[in-house]
């Protein structure tokens, strides 16, 4: 006798209910209940959930049946899905895994020293520069070099692939205030889900051996900024500028790259540098789905209690981390200062 | 007279709100301005507005704020786009013009110097005058060139290679003034060019326009809110209150004889003595008079107290370079100092 029984018959459903009666699998804690000897006594007064419900109706779903259901709509429609997204994110397979193969075949004495240049063009600044080069030296000397550079070329991959998407994507959705509502709740769920939750659609779409399965959650994750702070800069530009570029019969793609694009080149950079962050984070937790780098040291840290691998594989990602935020300050400075101030 | 005006407006209405059409047809009705943002809740922007503006004229738009002049200045070049109405440029439809039809007349017929300068931050002042030249596609060494000519006119060569944020705000004006030079446009858009501008710098931009304006012979749309300015560069002053035109005409006649109460109270506070001319007081020859001496027409009346030491009792006879044209009986002078308001009961000439 459960609780909502008198309710059923109050509406004169219980027929209805009494067909399909007492078919539903039990819950663990009905089970124990029966094992234990006791009766199944619920709370006085129990929520009315779809389990509470369907003790007393039988016709009702439990919520158990909800979660098959939604597993079972996702693996319907996965054919169809993949016959989609495979072939278009093919290419981000090949490029990641080209990365990885360039970045592991190229010599250190090689890499080195272009990764030291790269930090000086893009900052010009001597401790950054200097601090780059002591960070990797390091990093190779306690023999990590090899996961560092994977975990950098998954990263030099995804923050390229998300400028080149998020820019225009930022770009359209500052000309469009449609767009712009459209697009708003959908980064804000990007950026608000928890990033172990990005991997659960992707492992039933892509197989775990697949490189683009990381690329995708990393690249989900870190566009987000790259795309709100393009928007923002360009609707940031001051309005009297753009008035002057109207007066003075300035085309929309004129406007856009002699005037827009420029006076937002601080803000944009701004999302650059985030966007870099971001793609270090989820790259770690892209670990999880065969990401390697770093990351995976850090989960053998976890799995198997090695506490000093799990901490040299942090510490590690911290340098890598504190690199990559400096030099892309550093530039972001840079541009700042050639272009506004002065 | 037989002249085509360069540009003309007829019949400009603007209302800001969602549905100007039904509001244009309140307004026309003769709803006023507060009654249409109560009941309506649209904003008149302009009302009725015919304007003729001559080639090669300064033609000065006067009002305070929220007036509508910027409003309207905005709407030659069609910034803004009019709720009823014609704009003429050459006697051409702006209002007609395909959208690359209004960017070839925004490249080559217009330019305009904003309030605030407006310059590109990111670009050099050589850059930044040039840049009317750069939006046509015209090649470096051409455009470098006439740029440089240019600031050298407004007094700025040296601040090439300078960037906007360097420079003091009479100095960025000059170059927003070089560059719609630059542009080698007939009409020449100014946005209260000179407000930001503290007094002696705007005295010296109103003087260097002048200068300007004397060898190129625009044709000059000025928007200001200060009198003195407006009377100082003006060939056709119009007055603009709440959208409409409340008096048009040459400036010395808007002073002399307001219609207006709205503008006696503008014209009450002006030094009549600098601004006001021979011209404008003086009257026709008469037989027997004995005459101190020969004046201008152009002369301004302070400059002929200083002339007569303040006696009222003398007569001169006044010359349009060579050729007489009247004279002036200091007498009136002295009545053409004291604002009509305060002699007009006594009016009976």
């Amino acid at each position: 006798m459960a609780f909502y029984d008198g309710m059923f018959k109050a509406f004169g459903l219980e027929q209805w209910c009494g067909e399909g009666n007492s078919d539903a699998p039990l819950s663990m804690a009905d089970l124990l209940a029966k094992a234990s000897g006791k009766g199944a006594d619920g709370p006085i007064f129990p929520f009315p959930s779809l389990d509470n419900l369907n003790k007393s109706c039988g016709n009702l779903s439990q919520t158990r049946d909800l979660t098959k259901g939604i597993e079972d709509g996702f693996l319907a429609a996965k054919p169809a899905l993949k016959s989609v997204l495979d072939p278009l994110t093919q290419p981000l397979s090949w490029m990641l895994d080209s990365a990885l193969w360039a970045f592991a075949a190229i010599p250190w004495f090689i890499m080195i020293p272009v990764l030291v240049a790269v930090a000086w063009f893009a900052s010009r600044s001597k401790g950054v520069t200097i601090f780059v080069a002591f960070s990797i030296l390091l990093l190779a000397f306690v023999d990590h070099y090899d996961v560092a550079m994977q975990t950098l070329s998954i990263i030099f991959v995804c923050t390229g692939i998300s400028v080149l998407l998020g820019v225009p994507i930022g770009i359209a959705m500052s000309k469009s205030d449609k767009l712009e509502r459209v697009l708003v709740p959908i980064l804000d769920l990007l950026q608000t889900l928890p990033t172990f939750v990005y991997l659960i659609p992707l492992i039933f779409l892509f197989s775990v051996t697949e490189s683009k399965l990381y690329g995708i959650a990393i690249i989900l994750y870190a566009i987000v900024p790259v795309v709100r702070l393009t928007n923002l800069g360009i609707r940031l530009v001051d309005q009297d500028v753009i008035e002057a570029a109207n007066a003075f019969g300035m085309s929309s793609s004129q406007k856009l790259t002699k005037v827009e694009l420029p006076l937002a080149l601080p803000n944009i950079m701004a999302g650059v540098n985030q966007t870099i962050m971001m793609s270090l984070a989820m790259v770690v937790i892209a670990s999880l789905v065969s990401a390697p780098g770093l990351g995976v040291n850090v989960l053998r840290g976890i799995r198997n209690l090695e506490l000093g691998v799990g901490i040299v594989a942090g510490i590690g990602i911290v340098l890598l981390a504190v690199i990559l935020d400096r030099v892309s300050k550093a530039a972001l400075q840079r541009v700042d200062m050639t272009h506004v101030k002065h | 007279m037989s002249n085509e005006p360069k540009v003309r407006l007829r019949g400009l209405y603007k209302i800001f709100g969602t549905d100007g059409q039904a509001a244009l047809e309140h307004v026309k009705a003769g709803m006023g301005k507060d009654e249409l943002l109560a009941k309506h809740h649209h904003v008149l922007g302009l009302q009725d507005i015919n304007v003729d503006m001559q080639a090669g004229e300064i033609t000065v738009v006067m009002g305070l704020s929220g007036s509508g002049k910027s409003t309207l200045i905005r709407h030659l070049n069609r910034l803004i786009d009019p709720t009823a109405g014609e704009i003429l440029v050459d006697g051409e439809d702006v209002m007609q013009l395909s959208k690359s039809g209004l960017r070839a007349i925004r490249q080559n017929k217009m330019s305009m110097v904003f309030q605030k300068f407006a310059l590109l931050p990111h670009r050099t002042i050589a850059q930044n005058a040039a840049m009317p030249l750069v939006v046509r596609g015209v090649e470096e060494k051409t455009w470098r060139a006439e740029a440089m000519k240019w600031l050298e006119r407004v007094g700025l060569s040296g601040y090439e290679n300078h960037y906007p944020a360097q420079l003091s705000g009479g100095m960025q004006q000059r170059v927003g003034i070089a560059r719609a030079l630059t542009a080698n446009t007939d009409i020449m858009l100014m946005d209260e060019a000179f407000s930001a501008l503290d007094p002696l710098i705007r005295t010296d931009m109103q003087d260097l326009l002048l200068e300007l304006q004397e060898e190129l012979h625009k044709t000059i749309v000025f928007i200001t809110h200060d009198l003195d300015e407006a009377l100082k560069l003006a060939d056709h002053l119009v007055i603009l209150k709440d959208g409409a035109v409340v008096q048009q005409g040459e400036p010395q006649g808007i002073l002399l004889n307001p219609k207006d109460p709205y503008i006696e109270d503008f014209v009450s506070d002006i030094n009549r003595a600098r601004v006001l001319r021979v011209r404008s007081v003086m009257g026709p020859l008469k037989e027997g008079v004995s005459y101190e001496g020969d004046v201008q027409a152009g002369d301004n009346l302070e400059s002929l107290i200083a002339i007569s030491g303040g006696e009222t009792g003398k007569t001169y006879r006044v010359l349009e370079g060579e050729t007489v044209v009247g004279q002036l009986d200091m007498l009136d002078l002295v009545k053409a100092l004291v604002p009509r308001i305060s002699s007009a009961p006594s009016e009976a000439l």
